[in-house]
């Protein structure tokens, strides 16, 4: 049967989300001829309806639902109901993020054993190493066109990199370079190469980096096997008596419910919202939700160790021409305890406008040290610091009854608190960060605190043993074999690396893993 | 954002002709806020015109930048001369005010250092009007697409084809 799909339609894959997880997972599906409903909560917006302005595209894209926050992060004191900066939209978060697409190091695929015991952390190994994804990862490399890698060209450095550049050779970094970066240094896959536009945060207009709202999602939509459902918001995911997914209810674009039912139901709502899914799907035989008989659904919430360093020069910069993210210092990712943390971090050149700088360079501050420094704004160069973070039972999603979204559901509450080793990696990153650009000449430098998280991580992950997670190695829940998560919520460990690579490799291999078990008859 | 400052079609005589003295800073008059030199003037509605001057240097002593004209922090608040927000802001103001009294001043704006002024606004920093209206600002103020080229920035570039060809990697003192 072709898209677009019936509600009593019972052999379809449901998939929730269609950013980099369930929107490569759903053309993945889709190109191997397995029927997909793809239900997403967002509107479809296409680079033609991407807006050049922060605020204004703030205000189309980002998930703005009901949220709370706790812990001693910082994010919750500066946006207490923002604990998040993500997308609402067909394509999630690939419409928004920056492109750098980094494979795990290899030893970062078994941070229990390499780093061995953390105190207060709970290190897991992943179930799957580096040589098992390889493969996925060179298609996923493929498909996103990265720049160096598959013989394809790097991007040309902008101002904002050749000053880290300068300063990161200063120092005696070996590993800087424009990054591998899922945006066209070339017109590639029908796509346009990169203009140096900026704004890689609100959409790209030329379409030149990867982004599954205009790249997977049509191209499934194109075989007749895939329909994505807009504004189709999930509420709660339904089973039968012998404890097997049957459909999804969900709000229509009118507000209305419907129950799609279903042969496979796979979730990519991203780390807060899958797991709040599973909760909110509690039932008698599954009071504390679903998949969730090992009781960490929510649990080891990951958002990576993040920071920035802003400097501000004698001379102009004006780092928001071109590419957002338009280079890395790699030399800093390496596991070296001797720097007094486990596990690395990378620095990342980034720029935000002046109406973002005012709200995130120093949240809350004001008066003449905040603003002689935006006074600088056109002489600042900036990077942003992204490394491990320790996993913790405690760091989680729970929900929030006092507190309910536009559906009645109880909202999110997001609860972190920093590990020592993230604070001590911070540290570690604002120093260097701030030597890099004291080694070619600033006069003033930000030591810059978190912005909402990006990288959400952790809260599904996958675990050899079912007591340890919620998936296994396929992304396959522990105790639901029709239930699959396919978004970042697995990860085991976050690593260094900006996640989005890893995610769109695991959704390849789970697509194969799926449309295999479906033709043995397994699912 | 500059939208909403209503740019009255006033002559200097006419504006100084219709005002009253208040703060040094600011031209004064029934129903009005505007600069000295009238290249800007603002009617308001709903608030004290004494209010809203004040109100205007408030949110320049949160943001000061010397290089950015007071029509723009006029601008920035603005919002506030609205039926429901007149009460909350001349109590706040006039918080304000008493709390200048008490450090030994006239009142807010007749505090001519600025550093005195930020010494009261330190005092009530925790307020939640002082975090509203500094909240509102970093938009208010920051967002306004006329601000942006006193700081260098250049907002959107999709329209002129991005910065391939208009200076991307120009810095020259590397």
């Amino acid at each position: 049967m072709a898209a677009p799909f019936d509600l009593n339609d019972d052999s379809v894959v449901v998939v929730i989300g269609t950013g980099a997880g369930g929107g490569v997972l759903a053309n993945e599906l889709a190109q191997k001829g397995v029927s997909v409903v793809a239900l997403e909560a967002g509107g479809r917006y296409l680079p033609d309806d991407y807006i050049n302005d922060e605020w204004e595209s703030f205000g189309q894209l980002a998930w703005l639902d009901a949220r709370t926050t706790s812990g001693d992060w910082r994010v919750a004191r500066d946006f207490s109901g923002l604990p998040t900066w993500i997308v609402k939209a067909v394509g999630g978060a690939t419409v928004h993020w920056a492109g750098a697409s980094l494979r795990f190091q290899d030893h970062e695929w078994k941070a229990a054993t390499t780093y061995g015991p953390v105190q207060g952390a709970s290190l897991l190994d992943w179930p799957i190493d580096a040589a098992e994804m390889d493969p996925w990862y060179t298609k996923a490399e493929d498909k996103l066109g990265v720049t160096r890698t598959g013989g394809r060209e790097g991007l040309p450095g902008n101002n904002n990199f050749k000053v880290l550049e300068a300063g990161a050779k200063a120092l005696g970094y070996k590993d800087v370079h424009t990054g591998r970066m899922a945006i066209n240094s070339a017109e590639n896959d029908g796509r346009a190469a990169c203009q140096q536009v900026g704004f890689c945060f609100q959409g790209c207009k030329f379409g030149a980096k990867w982004s599954s709202a205009y790249a997977d999602i049509p191209r499934g939509e194109a075989t007749g096997n895939l329909e994505v459902r807009e504004r189709a918001h999930v509420l709660k995911i339904e089973h039968n008596d012998a404890g097997q997914v049957t459909g999804v209810l969900y709000a229509d674009a009118d507000g209305n419910q419907q129950l799609q039912k279903a042969r496979v139901v796979c979730v990519a709502g991203n780390s807060i919202e899958s797991p709040r899914l599973l909760l909110n799907s509690a039932s008698n035989m599954f009071p504390d939700g679903l998949a969730n008989s090992s009781g960490q659904v929510g649990r080891n919430y990951m958002r990576h160790m993040t920071g920035s360093v802003y400097a501000v020069f004698d001379k102009p910069v004006r780092m928001w021409r071109g590419t957002t993210m338009a280079g890395i210092i790699t030399d800093e990712s390496r596991h070296d305890p001797s720097r007094g943390f486990v596990g690395g971090y990378e620095m990342e050149t980034l720029s935000i406008g002046l109406p973002f700088m005012a709200a995130f360079l120093d949240p809350g501050g004001w008066g003449r040290e905040f603003t002689t420094a935006l006074d600088g704004y056109e002489n600042m160069a900036g990077m942003w610091l992204v490394g491990e973070d320790m996993p913790q039972e405690t760091n989680r999603i729970t929900l929030n009854h006092e507190v309910k979204d536009q559906y009645g559901l109880p909202a999110p509450n997001v609860h972190f608190d920093d590990h020592p080793n993230d604070i001590a990696m911070r540290n570690h990153a604002y120093k260097q960060g701030s030597a890099i650009y004291d080694a070619v000449g600033a006069t003033r430098v930000f030591p810059t605190p978190p912005y909402p998280s990006t990288h959400n991580l952790g809260t599904n992950r996958m675990s050899e043993n079912p007591r340890d997670g919620v998936v296994n190695k396929w992304g396959q829940t522990h105790d639901v074999s029709n239930l699959f998560v396919s978004d970042g919520s697995q990860f085991t460990t976050g690593a260094a690396e900006n996640p989005t690579l890893t995610i769109v490799a695991l959704a390849i291999r789970q697509a194969d893993h799926i449309a295999g078990q479906m033709n043995a008859g397994n699912l | 954002m500059t939208e909403v400052l209503s740019r009255q079609k006033m002559t200097r005589r006419e504006l100084l002709a219709r005002s009253v003295a208040a703060g040094a800073t600011f031209v004064v008059g029934s129903g009005f806020v505007g600069a000295q030199n009238a290249a800007w003037a603002m009617e308001v509605k709903h608030l004290q015109p004494g209010t809203m001057a004040t109100l205007i240097q408030m949110a320049r002593d949160i943001y000061p930048h010397d290089h950015v004209a007071d029509e723009f922090y006029a601008a920035a608040v603005k919002g506030y001369d609205a039926e429901d927000k007149a009460e909350m802001v001349e109590s706040g103001i006039a918080g304000l005010n008493a709390a200048a009294q008490g450090a030994g001043f006239g009142d807010y704006l007749n505090a001519g250092w600025e550093r005195d002024r930020v010494d009261i606004l330190r005092g009530m920093e925790k307020s939640a009007f002082f975090q509203t209206v500094r909240g509102g600002l970093v938009t208010g103020l920051y967002n306004q697409k006329a601000v942006w080229p006193l700081f260098g920035y250049e907002g959107e570039s999709y329209s002129k084809g991005g910065y391939i060809d208009r200076g991307f990697d120009d810095v020259n003192w590397i």
